[in-house]
């Protein structure tokens, strides 16, 4: 009896100084529902892989509130070592030098073995800073692309196979599918902001704000109100009391998922993150996909689609040895068995070379239609100056001034160069201010 | 008035400490943290602060989205208080001149106050989505395209009903206690002198009412400017264009959306001003005018 205490009780203090050996790291994330679970799996397969760091995944909400927690926490000294950050917080979490750890010098100062060339420039760009750093390290990633129903383009007398490549045949194919009464409306779409604006601008090259879309700097300014982006949304007013177009709402444009899977809007778009829901939900028909629409008469139109998704921050304040840790996690999520089981599963881009390459061996692409389009758009030309991504203070706060100036627009209160207008004005206000609390 | 003695000075400070903590730790240090940050000019993460006096609140001011804020409020505010209180006074007086059912028709009338703000908000949002609600489908048929996506006529209608579908609950059983503490013999003295029901509500019912109804207005107040972000948050989220978006959404969406503590914090700050204010004004005005 008394042996088999002892005996007990070294195995337990054998296992409490194992369990104290081990680093613990804690992640923050807001990836719920089924891509939570893979997630989990994915931690739970790094944490038996290896037996000196313990990575510990909470789910803490909605991007915004994951940030907002972070934060918080941060400002009490109990911040997580890593947080997952939404792309248009990425020019508050740069601002922030004090708070974050970069990811070229974490892995730097580690020693970890790390080749930033092996990941695909379109999705590491929007991450780097102006020296071509990267900054964060890129985890799910997506882009908007075009989504549409073939059985309702072959009722309308189209070719099924064929998306609209240019806006002026999106009209044209809208027009022959309200004429045939194939389904009421041309097209709808979720994002806005970022398909209908963000996207539109860098797929025609044009610049989204001053300073290389400010990347070069806090003292940028918001340049959308160009000639490009007038024409689009004057014509996307225009398509909208004709019918041909139909509103999804302000932000994710939650209206927009049912009118594509209702049959009522033919055209769709929408991220590429969206395919597995799509796919599930066009119970009735067959869906095709195709790149986003360009205007054919812009010159170097369509260059490249930007992204958007979520980075990993590393966030100061934590020892080294959690460090050490943060490191070796990266080099495992970014490795390319996980990232293309990642990209595979949940329709985000992979952010290395070698998962895409895995997952073209794999033979995903040939039986998964669609799947591709995605990465062929973003890596469709070198990314340039207009078309690298954004960076913005402030930048929740001005989405939703997209969407504002968008709703007066398409409601009469405004013409498209006024609305325009008035979203570089209020956001360039907010930039400002941003400018006056970094400096 | 009552007055106790104490003879243990230190016996009253007890009996007072439960409250005093949770009213220190709960609203006066955060309330006065509130009034701090609204002077601070501050990043995020809080790695640069600096003092700019009432720039905050200057700016407010400048602002025109604040200025639309407040006056949304106002109409909002008066809507719901209108609406709410004019039905539940019109579902009180039924109640009174039930004989039977008055009590099962009162416990069904109250259900919907039992219902969170934020669930509340979600079953008007499916009742008039544009797209899968069965609201905008049937005016469909008269002839109205509702999108509250869009219209912000349409968008204020949709919250104001929101918000005073579950206060009209409130409302009613105040008004039914009130209505009964009018004594039935006034009434029907009224009667027997010749003044037809409407006469009788008039001149007698509803001015025996006021105290009743000046309670429920600051109440229906206080109610549709802090209580109905879970309505607001579920239904229009403050848009569009801005047109919902009310004083305590916007302070929602500044500082946690947005991030910008300063600004936030001195639109909290007035928020206080304001609650402070009605609250001085029931106490003061209305209080003192009610008999017990």
């Amino acid at each position: 009896m008394i042996r088999t205490l002892s005996v007990s009780a070294f195995a337990m203090a054998a296992s409490l100084t194992s369990a104290a050996a081990q680093t613990d790291i804690q992640w923050w994330h807001a990836m719920g529902g089924e891509l939570g679970v893979k997630l989990d799996s994915m931690v739970a397969a790094y944490n038996a892989s290896q037996s000196d760091f313990k990575v510990t995944a909470s789910y803490k909400g909605t991007y915004t509130e994951t940030m907002t927690a972070a934060i918080a926490a941060f400002r009490a000294g109990e911040q997580p070592a890593i947080v997952q950050v939404f792309e248009v917080g990425t020019g508050t979490m740069m601002a922030a030098k004090g708070a974050v750890y970069p990811v070229y010098q974490l892995m730097a100062d580690m020693g970890e073995p790390f080749d930033p060339a092996g990941f695909l420039p379109a999705v590491v760009g929007y991450y780097t800073d102006t020296q071509g750093n990267l900054l964060s390290m890129p985890f799910n990633s997506s882009t908007p692309i075009l989504y549409y129903n073939k059985d309702v383009f072959e009722k309308a007398g189209l070719d099924r196979e064929t998306p609209p490549a240019t806006w002026a045949q999106v009209e044209e194919f809208s027009a022959r599918i309200m004429e045939s009464g194939a389904a009421k409306c041309g097209f709808t779409t979720g994002w806005i902001s970022w398909a209908q604006l963000e996207n539109l601008s860098a797929w025609h090259n044009q610049p989204i704000g001053t300073l290389e879309n400010g990347f070069g700097g806090l003292a940028t300014e918001l340049a959308v109100n160009g000639p490009v982006q007038h024409k689009h949304w004057e014509n996307l007013k225009t398509w909208q009391d004709s019918g041909v177009f139909q509103y999804g709402g302000p932000g994710g444009g939650d209206d927009a998922p049912p009118k594509f899977y209702a049959q009522e809007c033919a055209i769709y778009m929408n991220s590429s993150a969206s395919r597995a829901g799509v796919v599930a939900n066009a119970k009735d028909f067959e869906v095709g996909y195709g790149m986003l629409p360009y205007y054919d008469d812009v010159e170097g139109a369509p260059q490249n689609s930007i992204i958007g998704g979520a980075t990993l921050w590393v966030l100061q304040g934590r020892d080294d040895e959690q460090y050490k840790g943060v490191a070796d996690f990266f080099t495992y999520l970014s490795s390319p068995e996980v990232q293309a089981d990642w990209h595979q599963f949940s329709g985000y881009l992979p952010i290395t070379q070698a998962a895409y390459d895995l997952s073209t061996e794999q033979g995903f692409y040939t039986t998964n239609p669609g799947a591709e389009v995605s990465i062929k758009q973003i890596t469709l030309n070198a990314p340039t100056a207009n078309s690298k991504g954004l960076r913005f203070g402030s930048y929740v706060q001005i989405r939703g001034i997209i969407d504002e100036e968008f709703q007066a627009l398409l409601s009469g209160g405004k013409d498209a160069k006024t609305a325009l207008d008035a979203v570089v004005l209020r956001g360039n206000v907010l930039i400002r201010e941003f400018e006056a609390a970094n400096q | 008035m009552k007055r106790t003695i104490f003879s243990n000075q230190l016996l009253p400070w007890l009996l007072l400490a439960p409250q005093l903590i949770i009213t220190g730790i709960f609203f006066l240090w955060p309330a006065g943290q509130a009034v701090w940050q609204s002077f601070l000019r501050e990043d995020a993460f809080g790695l640069k602060t600096s003092f700019v006096g009432i720039l905050n609140y200057a700016a407010l001011f400048k602002d025109g989205d604040y200025v639309n804020a407040l006056w949304v409020t106002l109409v909002f505010s008066v809507s719901v208080a209108a609406l709410s209180m004019g039905l539940a006074l019109l579902l009180a007086l039924a109640v009174d001149r039930m004989l039977r059912t008055a009590n099962l028709y009162t416990t069904l009338l109250v259900w919907p106050y039992a219902v969170a703000p934020a669930i509340a908000g979600i079953l008007w949002w499916f009742i008039f989505n544009p797209t899968i609600g069965i609201m905008p489908y049937l005016l469909d048929f008269v002839g109205y395209d509702w999108n509250h996506a869009l219209q912000s006529g349409d968008a204020m209608v949709l919250v104001v009903i929101a918000a005073s579908w579950k206060q009209v609950s409130y409302n009613f059983l105040f008004f039914v206690a009130g209505l009964q503490s009018i004594p039935q013999s006034l009434r029907e003295a009224a009667a027997i002198d010749g003044a037809g029901p409407v006469k009788r509500f008039f001149t007698i019912t509803f001015p025996l009412l006021t105290p009743t109804t000046f309670f429920l207005l600051v109440v229906n107040v206080v109610y549709t400017m802090f209580d109905t972000f879970g309505v607001i948050d579920a239904t229009t989220e403050g848009g569009p264009a801005q047109s919902t978006n009310i004083l305590v959404y916007k302070v929602y969406k500044d500082g946690f959306l947005g991030l910008n503590l300063g600004s936030s914090a001195a639109q909290s700050v007035i928020l206080m001003g304001i609650v402070i204010a009605l609250t001085i004004v029931q106490f003061r005005f209305i209080e003192r005018r009610v008999e017990y």
